[in-house]
């Protein structure tokens, strides 16, 4: 193994494939920081260039660069405009927006870099360590876990369900979950629920829905009430990103914690970095102190660090049901075995015997994307938090053709706009009537694959008894329940406590 | 009633349609057969969302609500509503105006309008602002990704 990584390294600290990471981190970082041009898209984009290289360790050292920057520059989009472009950064948003709101921008997105360079550290360790123990692990997963673990990830809607929320929050998740049972679904013959709309074929796109529900009203908000933006006395802190010594022990085991978390939940294929970044926080949110646990949703450093972590070691993850199996875990990592193969590279169990330099120049390569992402983004953070301080009336325009132009991007349809829109000025009342938002996104996104997991468990097994049948399904249920109905619980009881007391 | 109420009701309305439309929903022949049919989950889930609204209509008003964010319906009167309604009217004419007049022209448009909505009234700064971010917006996703945005009105492209 030490022969193999040492090829690795040495195919990839070349001068060539150095410089070709740093432009890959810079076009990424950029480019991912417009709403609705995630990883996914980008890489898909450069794979053309990538594959004019010819050399399959520049290459994928290219696309490795290009990911990173990718996953960072939306994280930058969650944190200073509330405007998530990739669902895996939606829980960066739940807290690093506020933050932003509270003048630490520049702190802010610099937790995000250091939780994501954590995060893919460890998942390199775990992934040269352990990658062709683990890639059987992949294989135990079947449709009834993904099921059940699709339950675990709706339990993060617990931290939204705030004092008389219980019930709004629960209504706004199953909302979610209706509206993604709109359009075609893949177990299913027909598309649903369209209501006669033909751009509703292909149901609601997710990043349509995340403007219209995050990006959109905060926007509107900002507008109404000028004094939201606090832009006087922001600047002395904006671009600061020192991290106090008890900031820095707060977050040091979240992140060690989610790391090891989100590599885990990543190496399943499928489940990917959404569902780890949303268990991320939710696990973090119960096992806080109570008086850490007011702060999540509100600017908690903990709630950024932990999904930031999960998300990146996540996709780390999900390279070693690739590499070990072919299989592509995700839609990225889906992408990257197409330019894998148009390289001429196999991934496989084979791969890592027949042709051990790709296979480790892959890693090593990965890891160097990690590695410039943080050394170059670091000093560019106080420029990027610094776009929070243009005046607002150039902001605000700004922010409303950045978060309309990424739904027209992905679509080229201008019936997408409207349904954002539409959908954003809803948004708005509900903010008003004190609905949270974010539990409809999450049931949004998590919905799809819920059902058709559970359909498919129950096309297996012919009824529902896989739930209480298969120990692993079963388990992760129980997890799941308990995740939600903890928080509300110890609530409560606090309250009546203190009811006692008075 | 309060408002929360008030979209509780537009949420039962649209969870009873919308379980109406499932209960009703066309099965193929050879679907009647499954055991999990497209429309089992939308009807448990039509109920589900019956019931929570149910209980967010008829449940009293909890006491003053925590953790509102500081957005509050009282100060309403207070909030420029007049510019936020002006820019949603922007964003949809820009939606529907976008592909006929191209996104160069659109967009530059788009963008010095809504700065004079929100007061800025010194267009010489603002046009060479918006051409400026404009140009870079679209040179990235045209030139750098290649994905097709017609730059100018139909008449010019």
């Amino acid at each position: 193994m030490y022969d193999g990584i040492m090829l690795g390294v040495t195919a990839a600290f070349s001068l060539t494939n150095l410089t070709m990471v740093v432009a890959g981190c810079l076009i990424g970082t950029f480019i991912g920081m417009l709403p609705g041009l995630g990883p996914m898209s980008i890489i898909a984009i450069m794979i053309p260039v990538a594959i004019k290289i010819g050399d399959p360790s520049a290459a994928l050292i290219l696309l490795a660069g290009v990911y990173y920057g990718a996953i960072f520059g939306g994280s930058t989009s969650s944190i200073l405009i509330n405007a998530p472009g990739v669902a895996g950064t939606v829980a960066t948003s739940f807290d690093g927006y506020p933050m932003a709101r509270m003048g630490k921008a520049g702190k802010a997105l610099a937790i995000a870099a250091i939780a994501s360079f954590c995060g893919g550290t460890v998942g390199a360790i775990l992934l040269i360590g352990f990658a062709p123990a683990l890639s059987s692990v992949a294989l135990l997963f079947h449709s009834a876990e993904y099921f059940a673990l699709m339950v675990v990830g709706l339990s993060a809607i617990a931290a939204f369900a705030g004092e008389g929320m219980v019930v709004k929050a629960l209504l706004m998740t199953v909302m979610g979950l209706i509206m993604a049972t709109v359009g075609e679904s893949a177990l299913f013959n027909a598309p649903r629920f369209t209501m006669g709309v033909q751009d509703l074929q292909s149901g609601f796109s997710f990043i349509t829905l995340a403007m219209a529900l995050f990006a959109l009203p905060e926007a509107l908000f900002l507008v109404m009430d000028p004094a939201r933006a606090n832009q006087d006395d922001a600047d002395k802190q904006i671009k600061d990103l020192k991290i106090t010594r008890a900031e820095a022990r707060a977050i040091a085991p979240v992140i060690a914690r989610q790391s090891i978390q989100g590599f885990l939940i990543g190496v399943m294929p499928g489940a990917g970095a959404t569902i780890a970044s949303f268990l991320g926080y939710a696990v973090e949110r119960n096992i806080a102190s109570e008086e850490e646990q007011k702060e999540f949703g509100k600017g908690s450093i903990k709630g950024l660090a932990a999904p930031e972590a999960a998300n990146n070691a996540a996709c780390t993850g999900s390279f070693v049901p690739l590499l070990t199996l072919g299989i592509p875990g995700s839609g990225t990592t889906a992408i990257l075995l197409g330019a894998l193969i148009a390289l001429n590279v196999n991934p496989g169990p084979r791969l890592m015997i027949d042709n051990p330099t790709i296979f480790w120049s892959v890693i090593i390569s990965m890891y160097i994307g990690n590695v410039v992402l943080i050394i170059l983004n670091l000093p560019l953070i106080p420029y990027i938090a610094k776009l929070l301080t243009i005046p607002r009336n150039y902001l605000i325009p700004f922010i409303l053709f950045f978060t309309l132009i990424g739904a027209y991007i992905g679509q080229n349809n201008a019936t997408e706009l409207l349904i954002l829109v539409g959908l954003g000025v809803g948004a708005t009342i509900l903010r008003f009537a004190n609905f949270p938002l974010p539990p409809l996104l999450i049931g949004f996104i998590l919905g799809g694959m819920m059902e058709d997991n559970f359909a498919r468990a129950v096309n297996l097994t012919d009824g529902i008894q896989f739930m209480y049948q298969r120990p692993m399904t079963l388990t992760l249920l129980l997890i799941g329940v308990a995740l939600i109905a903890l928080p509300i619980w110890r609530r409560r009881r606090a309250k009546l406590s203190v009811a006692d007391g008075d | 009633m309060a408002l929360d109420k008030w979209i509780a009701v537009i949420f039962l309305t649209v969870a009873v349609a919308y379980g109406y439309s499932a209960y009703t929903y066309p099965l193929l022949p050879f679907e009647l057969n499954m055991v999990f049919l497209p429309n089992t989950m939308p009807m448990a889930l039509s109920v589900i969302a019956i019931i929570l609204s149910l209980i967010v209509i008829l449940s009293p008003k909890p006491a003053a609500a925590e953790g509102s964010d500081e957005i509050d319906l009282s100060k309403l009167r207070d909030y420029k509503l007049g510019q936020a309604f002006m820019l949603i009217a922007a964003m949809v004419i820009y939606a529907l105006a976008l592909r006929p007049i191209g996104f160069l022209t659109g967009t530059v448009v788009f963008l010095v309008a809504t700065g004079w909505i929100l007061g800025e009234r010194r267009l010489h700064i603002m046009i060479p602002v918006a051409l400026l971010g404009t140009g870079v917006v679209w040179f990235l996703v045209q030139q750098a990704l290649g994905i097709f945005l017609r730059p100018l009105p139909w008449f010019m492209s």
